[in-house]
């Protein structure tokens, strides 16, 4: 399977270990990864704040580079969600430029979706110990049903103890530029989240968004947290989290 | 009613700081989020009523003028009389007109969303008709001069204890502590308003249109004594409330209740057919029902008609997790939560409710629950392109998006930027790895620190062929 990897930009500047770690399990499932050099951003941040003109562009960009791949893979929910879902929506106008996206939305998937369902992988790398908690990310939950796979996965480690914050699907407040407009009322929704995960007496947070672990991550912290561990799922299963 | 939702980032501040609001908030996951999930699954095939549900309203507004006449012709043949209403002004002139031509006094009011979008009991008020909400809710906010807070739970943003402060000072009488006898209380006081009116006033859940029957779902059997008791019975709806047949309202109301409140169904449905006949031991003499348009019509055939399909559960602010921590106040309009965001810029202006189609996350909770299957946040998406395309975005907000877009298309430039970026960022987090204040983004840092990057881009590094 010749895989086309788009680490999303996120994970490119703030945590390229996530990055490395998601190569490490793609190649232990089997696959063969390339990463299209001229990647950037999926567009997202405009298409969400009314940029249509800007999201057709970016899209477009990234139909050039990831079309000819059997499957593209990315450790983001949201991202992956823009791409199967809102790139289709975007080229409605054009019914051949909207056949061929919602054909490359088919073979895109959210990392621990593609690794459980696609790839079907058994074995992970991973050695974490410990107890996590798991944050479901809203758009990979509800626009791609990414729910049971990554505890799946995470049910193969046999050092992790999987003990489930209470309201795991509610929204952590991050919401990209929501975090920034409306960042009073962004933080209180991190403060809740943020004590359901305490409530936990977990080791550590894991996810599949980093922007949510980033939100979480700022949040812990600032509250005087400095031990509870934010972790993106593939650091875990790949054993790239020290 | 006036918009002031203008106001909304600086309610979001003082919604947030009012303990008591917070406590009676932290109620609605038990009372509507938990409720709804253990009577949903009741429904054997759940996705197939729904998209039943959402195929109805949208026979019924693609072609909404035909399903209206026949609505009109079958009620008109009963005995009521049906009044359009272009505006919220009309519905006042049009009920206070029925008021005067039947000599009426007093009117016993059941709960009513769009009389709210009126100001009706304001209007009648000046025309001297005296007027009493039934509705336990609505009953109390008319005491305390407050707008409901949420369309099916008026008064969820108060708790016990204030309602026992409000009913000692407005009745003058000894202060009740417990549900039952508070509740008798009003009882007691509100017996002879029905007993007395001239005129009940309720809202319409549906309008039939093969029988022309208006159709109120109701729990306290207030809406039963209005609409049956007074010589007069008005019913006010908006014009997107009517559905086809009987059958089709039995498939919304299996979703109706159990989105609503948890019910798998409420303890009244009451379909109100015609006046009353020779042989009805009750029903009222005259029957008016007054349809308002208000913006309505204007989206059937747009991108927003879907909208239009609502009806008026209220799940999607149940499950809103921005509704759950301010409550329906801060909206500044009559309709709070997801689909207030959309229907309040749309029914009374997007440059009157800059901040509402913003403040949500994307979260998508709102469209999970969605009885009727309005997709909510893309038709926020869309009332954000509104903003963008007529120049309602602050000139720092496009042009960032603007740069961005252009900078992630040059991807050697972008390259460049975002090493340099990384690497400022990760000098300024220093030993701690933390960022306590982000320039021109304080909305972040005033509540949370950012996690310093590693100081390396994944794509240089992966192109040095290095793995951190």
């Amino acid at each position: 399977m010749r895989v086309g990897f788009f680490v999303t930009c996120l994970v490119d500047t703030m945590r390229p270990g996530i990055g490395f770690a998601s190569l490490k399990l793609l190649e232990a499932a089997g696959c063969e990864v390339v990463v299209p050099e001229h990647q950037t951003c999926c567009g997202q941040p405009g298409y969400n704040s009314g940029d249509h003109k800007s999201a057709e562009a970016m899209a477009l960009k990234f139909l050039a580079e990831f079309e000819t791949f059997d499957y593209v893979v990315l450790p983001s929910g949201s991202c992956a969600g823009m791409i199967r879902v809102h790139y289709p929506d975007l080229f409605k106008h054009d019914p051949e430029l909207s056949a061929r996206f919602a054909a490359l939305g088919q073979r895109t998937y959210e990392l621990t979706d593609f690794l459980h369902r696609i790839a079907r992988l058994e074995k992970v790398p991973g050695t974490f110990q410990g107890t996590v908690t798991y944050h479901d990310s809203c758009s990979g939950l509800r626009e791609l049903d990414v729910y049971r796979q990554p505890r799946a996965l995470l049910a193969t480690m046999p050092g992790v103890k999987l003990q489930e914050m209470v309201e795991s699907t509610t929204c952590c407040g991050f919401g990209g530029t929501f975090s920034l407009k409306y960042g009073e009322l962004s933080t209180r929704m991190a403060d809740n989240k943020c004590q359901h995960i305490t409530a936990t007496g977990a080791d550590a947070i894991v996810g599949g968004d980093l922007g949510c672990l980033l939100n979480i991550e700022g949040r812990l912290r600032r509250t005087g947290d400095h031990t509870t561990r934010v972790l993106h799922v593939a650091e875990v299963l790949s054993g790239e989290e020290k | 009613m006036q918009n002031n939702a203008i106001d909304f980032k600086r309610q979001v501040t003082v919604k947030l700081a009012d303990i008591k609001l917070q406590g009676a908030l932290s109620r609605l996951q038990s009372r509507f989020v938990e409720g709804r999930s253990a009577v949903i699954s009741e429904i054997a095939d759940l996705p197939e009523t729904r998209n039943a549900a959402a195929a109805i309203r949208d026979r019924v507004l693609n072609d909404l003028e035909h399903w209206l006449l026949q609505f009109e012709q079958q009620a008109t043949a009963r005995g009521a009389i049906v009044h359009w209403a272009e505006t919220d002004e009309d519905v006042n002139r049009i009920v206070a007109g029925i008021a005067r031509q039947h000599g009426v006094r007093t009117a016993a009011k059941s709960k009513s969303m769009v009389s709210e979008e009126c100001e009706l009991n304001d209007a009648l008020e000046q025309a001297g008709v005296e007027v009493m909400e039934t509705d336990l809710g609505e009953y109390i906010l008319q005491l305390a001069h407050e707008a409901p807070s949420h369309i099916v739970a008026p008064v969820v943003h108060k708790n016990k204890e204030e309602v026992a402060d409000l009913f000692a000072e407005k009745h003058q009488l000894p202060r009740k502590t417990g549900i039952a006898e508070l509740c008798r209380e009003a009882r007691e006081i509100l017996r002879p308003a029905f007993l007395n009116a001239d005129m009940g006033i309720s809202g319409a859940n549906f309008l039939v249109a093969e029988t022309g029957s208006a159709l109120i779902v109701t729990n306290e059997g207030n809406g039963r004594l209005v609409t049956t008791l007074p010589r007069v019975h008005v019913a006010i709806t908006g014009i997107e409330k009517v559905v086809p047949t009987l059958e089709d309202v039995s498939t919304l109301v299996r979703l109706l209740p159990r989105s609503a409140t948890g019910q798998s169904i409420t303890n009244y449905v009451s379909v109100l057919t015609g006046t009353r006949g020779d042989a009805d031991h009750d029903g009222p003499e005259h029957f008016h029902i007054v349809l308002l348009d208000n913006g309505r019509s204007k989206l059937l055939g747009s991108d927003m008609q879907e909208m239009l399909r609502c009806i008026r559960c209220g799940a999607c602010m149940n499950h809103c997790p921005v509704y759950q921590n301010i409550g329906g106040h801060a909206y500044g309009w009559v309709y709070p939560g997801p689909m207030g965001s959309i229907l309040t810029p749309l029914l009374s202006g997007l440059e009157k409710s800059p901040d509402l189609p913003n403040a949500s996350t994307f979260c998508g909770a709102c469209a999970a629950v969605c009885p009727v299957k309005i997709p909510l946040p893309d038709l926020l998406r869309k009332l954000r392109e509104q903003q963008m395309e007529r120049g309602m975005k602050s000139r720092q907000e496009t042009f960032m998006l603007k740069a961005w877009a252009w900078l992630a298309l040059r991807p050697n430039l972008y390259a460049l930027a975002t090493r340099i970026a990384v690497r400022v960022m990760r000098l300024l987090g220093g030993k701690e790895r933390l960022l306590h204040r982000l320039p021109g983004a304080h909305g972040w840092s005033d509540g949370r620190d950012f996690p310093a990057p590693a100081g390396r881009t994944f794509r240089e590094l992966y192109r040095q062929g290095g793995r951190k």
